[in-house]
């Protein structure tokens, strides 16, 4: 009940001789990942983790270490390969699922990629929608998982905020923002109809900040392009434009070697990077620190259209 | 983002200030235009934890005056909302301060509101509930008061916005004050559970005692908003209740591994503590407490870890783990608060699932003691729950759960009702009273003195009356009668090739009659050598190779639940 006039007083701060010690922010956010992953894993007939090879697969990739230790993880992991990622990237991820111990699955839309499909031929977006949303969906199905572990964290972005821990997606795999289940206390729903699957987010609750901080305590490898490192860029404006596949050169443009790296990884065509000189994970904290936009300002495809993030989870994506 | 890097900035300090920082949940909610996404638009941006980007983007936007900020817009979420202009679901907001990293459950004051609110103060340690100054208490704030009550939630701030558009006035301040406090006071008496509430005065959209001290009300004395989530204490810290650890997944890599991996849901567990498993009742001593990083000298909640216990005890998923000198409570029956969360009404006698912990159990909802009106307080007599309904039910069990009461602990008081048929979450439920199995004996439907009715033998047995016809080799009708035999079924084995039935063909359909009547799954069997079953129940029939019986088995018990005759659903009893 409240004091008689305004005179709250704010409870003295426990001091590290009298409080028992607490659980750090980190510790919470890892027990409330590692129920989740052994919940799915014993509700769930078929499930996968969708391991895209970024700093956030890797952490999850960890957690699932960690829940099922000293078993091995009880699902395989699954890349949907869209041929245009960096070769860094696949190197790393064969190495990571090895020395994890888990079975890896490596999916393509190979139509596609054979068609020739790129963003730069079509626009970002129906690219995404073949090489990613259509593989994915091909994927799951080929395989029958009902359940797909994904790395997306609730602060990326604003329809994300929304988006439940297991969020129900009908038997097209897609996703109706207005018919998702209530979600309360740790208590998951996980029936659903034959069919009918659910996508599930480990880290829903952590922050990019969080997901570096750990990745430093828990030294969990991540892969070289995080790194500030002299690499060849096209600038273009404000942009630095890594040279991999399908990258077109406008006349004139000569690649330079610019101190940069990457910020999130998705496809070469479409992930730019930014100048740094972060070459260590403090460093990259730090930098986060300073920063002034949010981490998906440098991946072009959300930039199509307003809300497309949106659209392609109605569709599909993840 | 948050603290610009400075020179005297130093890396390793921030990562060790980091190390040392906790999480306090926390859920808003208020009428539509209390100011509820301006005030957390404006938590965000004083505390520096949104993009310019981000900013950029909402610049010129809005519904306030020019060169203004409309903060609201910081938290706008999915584009149908955005088309409608309002918030239609629980959104989740970040932002960490020095001290505590934050997670705000916010929940939108209109449509489906009760719902929303529950689903945010499920896991919060603290509620903000948003007052107009200019318009004083409305419904919504007493209803998100009495559901941060009723969800056990321990501190609510009551945050008297728009300070600014009653010139700040301390006695209009106070008034809300006292009629507030008197509500809080009646919402105690009816749910149980009396809430710590403090009264904040503020301008959401100046900035007053948000983040920073307002200058414009010296006659405030107190701490900010922010100050005051800061200090609080988090409920998450139960390591001193009685120790629960229920059972998640069995891990059992190879022959010398056995280990139960679960998040400890309260309390406190060491190598050496005697531990019983409930339901069973058996005892042990738990020996190893294995995690990734290294056996635990010490485990608490709420941490995710896995036990080894010093002697094999058949557990498995669902059991609930527990110190051998602070048992809980085995019940089969349970009288709860039920908030509503589906669109189809509560039906009695509907098949509904409860999960509790980690456990699914069929559940039957056997009466409605009364509804709560939220705009009263008052116990009205109901027929049903519809959507956003608040009540307490008497619940019946197929089986014995091990639970605590909410009000003692959260993690093992808790439940969710799904709905058996559409899957969809129907309830969310809070144990309020439960007897223990043991001492109730046959008294669990007490009060009903006349003949046993079908409803309460499907309750007790996990079917309702009815026939399984079946044709096929020998040995596999055996195999199906004994599956149903372990998962509780009380059924009867009628041969249908006796003599008896062949000379009077009428009789047979006497005997199943009567077996249905009675309850029972009346198995009507021909066997034969072919190398197929023949399995038929009410107008559903399959035809399956006698060869695979594992998957002629499981088709069998699917025919049983499709035709609902069968109603446990569990893998496990499979
Ligand atoms: N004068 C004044 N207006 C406010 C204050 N807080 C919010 N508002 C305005 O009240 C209206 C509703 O605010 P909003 O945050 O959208 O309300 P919500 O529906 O509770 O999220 C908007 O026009 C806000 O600018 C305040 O402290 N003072």
């Amino acid at each position: 009940m409240p004091a008689a006039e305004s005179e709250i007083s704010l409870p003295p701060p426990p001091t590290s001789a009298t409080a028992p010690p607490r659980l750090s922010h980190l510790r919470l956010l890892e027990a409330e990942s590692i129920h989740i992953l052994r919940e799915v894993a014993s509700e769930f007939e078929r499930p996968v983790m969708l391991y895209s090879i970024g700093k956030d697969s890797s952490v999850m990739l960890r957690l699932a270490q960690k829940a099922f230790y000293p078993g091995p993880i009880p699902f395989p992991l699954l890349h949907v390969d869209t041929g245009f990622k960096f070769a860094e990237m696949l190197t790393f991820r064969d190495a990571m699922a090895r020395s994890a111990g888990a079975e890896l699955l490596v999916w393509r839309n190979e139509g596609a990629i054979a068609a020739g499909t790129n963003p730069i031929v079509l626009d970002t977006k129906r690219c995404c929608g073949l090489l990613k949303t259509q593989a994915l969906l091909d994927a799951l199905r080929h395989y029958n998982f009902d359940a797909a572990f994904g790395g997306a964290r609730r602060d990326e972005e604003k329809s994300r905020a929304k988006e439940r821990i297991y969020s129900f997606r009908d038997s097209a795999g897609q996703w109706d923002p207005k018919n998702q289940r209530p979600e309360l206390w740790n208590l998951y729903n996980a029936r659903i109809h034959p069919g009918e699957s659910i996508r599930v987010f480990p880290l829903s609750n952590w922050t990019e900040m969080d997901v570096w901080q750990y990745i430093h305590e828990e030294k969990i490898p991540v892969v070289d392009l995080y790194f500030a490192k002299e690499r060849l860029m096209y600038v273009r404006g404000d942009a630095l434009l890594p040279i991999e596949q399908a990258f077109v050169a406008r006349p004139g443009e000569q690649p330079q070697l610019v101190k940069s790296r990457l910020r999130s990884l998705g496809c070469s065509p479409c992930t730019g990077a930014i100048r740094s000189d972060a070459d260590t994970i403090p460093a990259i904290i730090a930098e986060l620190l300073s920063f002034r936009s949010s981490e998906r300002a440098n991946r072009t495809i959300d930039h199509d259209q307003e809300g497309s993030m949106e659209i392609k989870k109605r569709e599909g994506y993840f | 983002m948050a603290a610009l890097t400075t020179p005297s900035f130093s890396i390793d300090e921030f990562l060790q200030q980091e190390r040392e920082k906790d999480l306090l949940r926390f859920s808003t909610a208020g009428s539509v235009d209390d100011g509820k996404s301006t005030l957390i638009g404006r938590l965000l941006y004083d505390t520096q934890s949104v993009y310019e980007d981000q900013v950029r983007s909402i610049q010129g936007k809005g519904t306030t005056a020019p060169g203004q900020i409309d903060f609201a817009l910081l938290t706008d979420g999915l584009r149908a909302e955005r088309e409608q202009g309002i918030t239609i679901d629980v959104a989740y907001r970040y932002f960490s301060t020095a001290r505590r990293k934050f997670i705000i459950a916010d929940t939108p004051g209109h449509e489906q509101y009760t719902r929303n609110m529950v689903t945010g103060a499920s896991t919060a340690d603290a509620a903000v509930v948003l007052i107009d100054a200019s318009k004083g208490v409305l419904l919504q704030s007493r209803r998100h008061a009495y559901i941060a009550s009723l969800l056990r939630v321990r501190h609510v701030l009551v945050a008297v916005n728009k300070m600014d558009l009653i010139g700040y006035d301390q006695a209009a301040f106070r008034a809300i004050e006292r009629d507030f406090s008197l509500l809080l006071e009646q919402i105690a008496a009816d749910t149980g559970s009396p809430v710590e509430s403090i009264f904040v005065p503020v301008s959401a959209l100046a900035g007053d005692n948000i983040v920073h001290r307002s200058k414009a009300m010296l006659w405030y004395s107190g701490p900010s908003l922010l100050e005051l989530l800061e200090a609080l204490p988090s409920s998450l810290d139960t390591r001193a209740e009685p120790f629960r650890f229920p059972v998640q997944r069995v891990l059992r890599p190879d022959h010398s591994f056995r280990g139960f991996a679960g998040q400890i849901a309260s309390g406190t567990v060491r190598p050496g503590d005697r531990v019983t498993v409930l339901p069973s009742g058996r005892s042990a001593e738990v020996s190893r407490i294995v995690t990734y990083d290294g056996d635990l000298a010490e485990a608490y909640a709420p941490l995710s870890v896995t036990l080894v216990l010093n002697r094999e005890l058949d557990i498995s998923r669902g059991d609930l783990i527990v110190l051998a000198d602070a048992p809980a409570t085995v019940a089969k029956s349970v009288k709860a608060a039920l908030v509503w969360m589906d669109r189809r009404p509560l039906e009695l006698h509907r098949r509904y699932l409860l999960k509790h912990t980690s456990q699914t159990a069929p559940a039957f909802l056997s009466s409605i003691e009364h509804r709560t009106n939220i705009g009263t307080f008052s116990h009205e007599p109901a027929e049903t729950l519809e959507m956003n309904g608040i009540g307490v039910v008497t619940l019946n069990l197929l089986r014995p759960i091990a639970l605590d009461l909410y009000g003692e602990n959260r993690g093992t008081g808790a439940f969710i009702l799904i709905d058996a048929e559409t899957n969809s979450t129907a309830a969310a439920g809070m144990i309020t009273t439960a007897s223990s199995y043991e001492t109730e004996g046959s008294h669990i439907h007490a009060g009903a003195w006349g003949p046993v009715t079908a409803g309460e033998r499907a309750a007790r047995w996990g079917h309702r009356g009815g026939v399984l016809e079946l044709s096929g080799p020998t040995e596999l009708i055996d195999a199906i009668e004994r599956s149903l035999f372990a998962a509780g079924a009380i059924s009867n084995r009628i041969e249908a090739d006796d003599d008896a039935f062949l000379l009077h063909p009428s009789l047979l359909e006497i005997v199943t009659e009567m077996q249905i009547q009675s309850g029972l799954l009346a198995l009507v069997v021909h066997e034969n050598d072919s190398g197929t079953l023949m399995a038929r129940a009410e107008d559903r029939q399959l035809t399956l190779d006698a060869n695979d019986p594992l998957k002629a088995v499981s088709a069998v018990h699917q025919l049983l639940h499709s035709t609902g005759i069968l109603i446990f659903f569990e893998k496990a009893d499979l």
